[in-house]
């Protein structure tokens, strides 16, 4: 049970992964939502793992915090800003898929080989998969830079704060409860504070667009 | 031996259950499941006719077709792993008889010379040429962590190893489903069932063929289809194959790898009825998500050494 | 006759070779003399140059000493298994080759035939002196032989411009690549004075020399193989020689400079350091995809076969690089491996793109057109070259069980059992490379039915193309030696391992017959049955078995005669050759996902022309990026030297005069 339980972590490693690359390769914004719960889902199923094989009850507090927050709470804001900005869907990132995609294996192929001496030096449990927790948070902010509208690029963002939890479990068991609720807190506020610029920025170019951005500057 | 009797035999009845669950799923009466025997039965006893143009090549086609139809059916390990064929082809040669037979079909549509004969011959190229590099990683996942390209041996050693879960195999499972869908012309690649000129890539390719031909060359996909199940089982759900050639070992092989084949084909059938079918030139991209999805399976191997 | 030895007996062919011409020379006009006289004696002898290599490949090595060339500065000679492994496969090729040619000359063309058969064998000798040569004189002077007599050849249409053009840009980077070579040499030979090779072997250099070396060696030889960006020229020459120089060049010239890269890496300088083998690896991968990409886009026939062939000498270079990586790392089986792999595709590559040449020269002079846009539905008009070019195009596909898969499939086997080279940065890459060289092997795939299926197969889409007559029998005896040779290869790869075994052990120090003679001469096992193993005999015999099953089941259960009847086209009625595909259009998906590669300018109609045109020129981007900028920069300084000649006669007496009286001061001081 034990070894099934050691091997699910690089199951969920993988999973993750995974799911940063369909993020990139997603034009409906509907659809990016869903594989962002997802992640969340699978960020979950980690850190219980992981504080189950290690028995530091800590972990469990704060699976529960992630599920409330990314499973529940952060989805239900997004779907809530989607119906009202009415978004639906995305416009010709900046690379098309297969060049994205290309783009992306070599900061997989990057991130992994930056992973591996400093894995050697962990003590975790899920030391291994720190490559693919990098790799995603390489990834998740490659697809803040490629995408052309406002939406996304928040979900990127967010992604990119899922991929840094996983590396913290990954690296060193899971950070402080302290440091976590601030990280919380600090991505909820971000947040908040973005939903509102999008309101903004749609009252004034009446798109979501972020080209039309481009207008201000000093000409 | 056996197992040529078997694929050759089972072949059209998987095609039968699929396209039997097809129908139920969308709301239709569905066709008999020996629906295609019928079909083949009917064709054979119809006269031939070819185009005045036609080649010796567009009529020897059907034959080679299916001729490394039979043969990739008979290497891979859907009832035992004794066979006596596996020694002289092994996973990399599967997919180059895979090749062989994407090309001469191609070439023989090319034959006649008429405007949906070459669209289809360069459809089928461009979904092959991204295909199969994607389902050559694939196997390559396999092969790395087993340490073999024999598929035979591929299946006995990930079959026997300790329930293990290979997240390289999860990447290789995801690119290998999406390669079997355009292989086999299925929806999100290709509708099997259309008669709409502009949408066909594998119907194109049949459309000059008539009678026995045709027979042969339906056949042939049907094997092709029970190949690629069998493969995707032999690698992603290897348990139930017998080790030995022997009478008792078979008699549990043959219930496991049926009732393997009626999960496998309810599932094809829910992803073609989920699914719609995608613009043609989406379809490279689609194939390359497949492929790059491999070569990170490939790469997450190289990481974590599972 | 006294037993003789192989490389004497090689010497007296290439002697007889030159001899021919000579004799050609003399009656420069006759045609019929030159050709059914003279080539066919010259294809027997590539036979006994083949058979003697091939007896030398397991002896051990001659020397020999010519007394040609200046005093105190003799040619050395030396056959080993490398130079007899590469005399076979020139042997076998060009007797293919000059049969072709025995049919295929013709006069009127430019050059009169006499002193093309001059031309012909002088480039034959060269070649086999280049891979005999045993110190850096010969080979240069044999190398320098080879680049004159191939230019000569390339422009025997000397009267198209086009032509004249494309042999200058060739001779210009040949020699490009030959200043690269002779400073590689002078690298190597480290201020002994002595170019024997053999000294050069003795030769330690420092790290830093012996890196300029290889670079240099990679720059020079990489010229002549037509590595990117140095690759330009091939596509201009290949086209513009007649198709037996071309098959020539494609198939044997480009593998004497493997030849060489192999000789200088391996042999002269003894350890290769890590990153070498990457350089070479990521070149010729570069090479392949870049190769590759284009051949599926072109619209002439014989730059499609020249980019075929850029692409295929990537592929040599990914296992030649490949081994250099394992050497280096002292992993000498999987260094063999990668070599064996390189070895045996440098053997069918020689043999399927001579015959793909031939057959599209063939085609050439039975309907004189090139351009692919103008042919197709000639596999009824001439069968045999249209079946005998099917296995060429088949082969060049890398499908088992032709020559061209099994190369590819010991090259892929190499992949799977590296997984543990020492710097885990390499070790990423390898999947990466593994996938590229699968793309390359789809691509190819997909060029060549594009190939064969838009000359062969189809409707004409010319009235005259039915009138085109089947190639003569010369032709045909040549054409059908070179697929039997491709397809004997193919099936029996374990005899050209034992032969290339003896080169391996040579090279690495390790070799695979051993391994693949405990398996059996059936099994081609490299290491084990368990690990991989394939049989293409008895893969082709179970695929005849099965398609004969099926014939005769089907003819049993109902034995009608075929209807012919107009084509079905889901009942379109009026259909003409022109609306099959194009073989712009077959190229057109590939041209959409590989934008990124081409320097394309669009011609595109609008919805209100009266008569709408469509044009897409395709070029590389090399051009533009590389040669054109260094065209420029040279063009400027040359006018800027040019500013010298003033056209008055006291300035040029005022430069003498300002020489004397430097040079007054000069001596005075």
């Amino acid at each position: 049970m034990v070894a099934l339980l050691t091997q699910a972590i690089n199951l969920f490693a993988a999973i993750l992964l995974m799911l940063a690359f369909a993020m990139i390769t997603q034009r409906r914004v509907l659809n990016l939502v869903h594989l962002f719960t997802a992640q969340g889902l699978t960020l979950v199923a980690a850190t219980l793992d992981v504080g189950y094989l290690t028995a530091q009850h800590h972990l469990y507090v704060s699976a529960g915090a992630t599920f409330l927050l990314k499973v529940v709470v952060l989805p239900i804001l997004l779907h809530r800003l989607i119906n009202r900005l009415q978004v639906r869907w995305d416009v010709e990132p900046l690379l098309n898929t297969p060049l994205t995609m290309l783009a992306g294996i070599l900061l997989v192929v990057f991130a992994f080989n930056l992973a591996s001496p400093i894995a050697a030096l962990s003590s975790s449990i899920a030391r291994s998969t720190l490559g693919i927790a990098l790799a995603s948070v390489l990834l998740s902010f490659m697809m803040m830079i490629t995408r052309a509208k406002a939406l996304p690029q928040v979900i990127g963002f967010l992604s990119m704060e899922n991929s840094l939890f996983f590396a913290a479990t990954a690296a060193t068991n899971g950070m402080p409860m302290l440091v976590e609720l601030g990280i919380a807190l600090d991505v909820l506020m971000g947040f908040l504070i973005l939903g509102v610029f999008m309101f903004q920025i749609r009252e004034q170019f009446d798109s979501l667009d972020i080209h039309h951005l481009e207008r201000l500057r000093e000409d | 031996m056996l197992q040529f009797a078997v694929a050759l035999a089972a072949a059209p009845l998987l095609t039968g259950w699929v396209n039997q669950w097809r129908a139920r799923l969308q709301n239709k009466k569905a066709p008999s499941l020996l629906q295609p025997y019928h079909a083949l039965r009917k064709l054979l006893y119809k006269e031939p006719v070819a185009a005045e143009s036609a080649s010796p090549l567009f009529l020897a086609t059907p034959y080679i077709v299916f001729g490394c139809m039979l043969l990739a059916c008979g290497i891979v390990p859907a009832l035992s792993t004794d066979l006596p064929l596996a020694p002289a082809a092994d996973a990399i040669a599967l997919v180059g008889l895979f090749a062989v037979a994407r090309v001469f079909i191609s070439l023989a549509a090319m034959d006649v010379g008429t405007a949906f004969g070459t669209m289809g011959a360069r459809r089928e190229m461009l979904i092959g040429f991204l295909a199969e590099p994607a389902l050559l990683m694939a196997l390559f996942s396999a092969s790395l962590i087993t340490h073999s390209t024999s598929l035979p041996a591929i299946v006995q050693k990930m079959a026997h190893s300790r329930l293990e879960i290979f997240p390289s195999m999860a990447f290789a499972g995801i690119a290998f489903t999406i390669v079997s869908l355009a292989e086999n012309a299925r929806v999100p690649v290709d509708n099997p069932a259309t008669h709409l000129e502009l949408t066909m890539v594998h119907e194109a390719l049949t459309l000059e063929y008539s009678a026995r031909h045709l027979a042969l060359l339906e056949w042939a996909a049907s094997l092709k289809l029970f190949a690629y199940s069998c493969i995707g089982l032999a690698l992603f759900f290897p348990w139930g194959v017998a080790e030995v050639d022997a009478p008792l070992a078979l008699a549990y092989s043959v219930p496991a790898l049926a009732l393997k084949l009626a999960i496998g084909g309810f599932l094809l059938a829910l992803i073609e009825t989920v699914s719609a079918k995608m613009r043609i030139f989406r379809v490279p991209e689609f194939l390359a998500t497949a492929f790059l999805l491999a070569v990170i399976g490939l790469l997450v191997h190289e990481l974590l050494g599972a | 006759m006294d037993r003789m030895l192989d490389l004497d007996r090689i010497l007296t062919v290439i002697a007889i070779w030159v001899g021919i011409g000579c004799v050609a020379l003399v009656a420069p006009r006759r045609t019929r003399f030159v050709a059914h006289g003279l080539f066919p004696l010259s294809a027997l002898l590539s036979l006994a140059l083949a058979a003697s290599a091939v007896h030398g490949l397991f002896m051990p090595p001659h020397s020999a000493v010519l007394l040609v060339g200046l005093p105190g500065l003799p040619f050395h000679l030396r056959m080993d298994s490398l130079s007899a492994f590469f005399l076979a496969v020139t042997g076998v090729t060009s007797a293919g080759t000059s049969i072709f040619s025995a049919g295929y000359v013709r006069k009127g063309e430019g050059t009169a035939p006499g002193l093309q058969c001059l031309q012909y064998h002088l480039f034959l000798a060269a070649m086999a002196l280049v891979v005999l040569a045993d110190d850096a004189y010969a080979f240069m002077v044999a190398w320098e032989g080879m680049a004159l007599a191939s230019f000569f050849l390339v422009t025997a249409n000397h009267r198209v411009p086009s032509i004249r053009r494309a042999g200058y840009i060739y001779l210009l980077l040949a020699h490009i690549g030959a200043i690269a070579i002779l400073l590689c040499f002078g690298v190597l030979q480290a201020n002994t004075g002595d170019f024997t090779f053999v000294n050069l072997r003795a030769q330690s250099l420092p790290p830093f020399w012996a890196s300029t070396a290889f670079v240099l060696a990679v720059i020079g030889f990489g010229a002549k193989v037509g590595i990117v960006p140095l690759h330009v020229w091939l596509p201009e020459a290949h086209p513009a020689a007649p198709s037996p120089v071309s098959a020539l060049m494609s198939g044997i010239m480009l593998k004497t400079s493997a030849y060489a890269l192999l000789r200088v890496s391996f042999d002269l300088l003894h350890l290769p350091s890590w990153w070498w083998g990457a350089l070479v690896l990521g070149l010729g991968l570069l090479t392949a995809l870049y190769g590759v990409v284009f051949t599926t886009v072109q619209t002439d026939m014989k730059r499609l076969l020249a980019f075929s062939s850029i692409e295929h000498m990537g592929l040599i270079f990914v296992s030649v690089g490949l081994a250099l990586m394992f050497r280096s790392y002292g992993m000498r089986a999987l260094a063999a491996l990668a070599l064996t792999a390189g070895l045996l595709h440098v053997a069918a590559h020689a043999l399927f793109k001579s015959l793909l040449f031939l057959a599209t020269g063939s085609v050439l002079h039975a309907t004189g057109e090139r351009n692919l846009g103008k042919l197709g539905g000639l596999i009824r008009y001439m069968p045999w070259v249209a079946w005998l070019s099917l296995v060429g195009a088949l082969a060049a596909s890398g499908l088992p069980p032709l020559a061209g898969f099994v190369s590819e499939w010991l090259l892929l086997q190499t992949f799977l059992f590296t997984t543990n080279l020492p710097t885990s940065f390499l070790n990423m890459l390898v999947p990466l490379v593994a996938a590229a060289v699968a793309l390359v092997a789809a691509l190819s795939a997909y060029a060549m039915v594009k190939f064969f299926g838009v000359i062969f197969l189809g409707q004409p889409r010319e009235e005259k193309l039915q009138h085109a007559r089947d190639a003569s029998r010369f032709e045909r005896i040549g054409l059908a030696w070179l697929a039997a040779a491709s397809i004997a290869l193919g099936l029996a790869p374990i005899l050209a391992i034992d032969g290339i075994d003896r080169v391996t052990r040579l090279l690495t120090g390790f070799g695979l017959a051993e391994t693949v003679h405990a398996n059996g001469w059936l099994l081609l096992a490299p290491t084990s049955i368990q690990r991989a193993s394939y049989s293409p005999i008895i893969f082709l015999l179970v695929v005849t078995a099965s398609i004969a099953f099926a014939a005769i089941v089907v003819r049993i259960l109902y034995s009608g005669r075929v209807r012919r009847a107009p084509a079905w086209d889901c009942g379109f009625p009026q259909q003409t050759a022109r609306m099959q595909d194009t073989s712009e259009g077959f190229g057109q998906p590939i041209r959409q996902i590989f934008e990124a590669f081409f320097w394309m300018r669009r011609d595109l109609p609008s919805a209100f022309d009266a008569r709408p045109r469509y044009r897409v020129v395709i070029e590389d981007r090399f051009w533009h990026w590389i040669y054109q900028p260094v065209q420029h920069a040279v063009d400027r300084a040359a006018r800027l030297a040019g500013r010298v000649q003033q056209g008055r006669i006291s300035i040029y007496l005022l430069y003498s005069f300002v020489t004397l009286v430097v040079m007054l001061l000069l001596v005075g001081r």
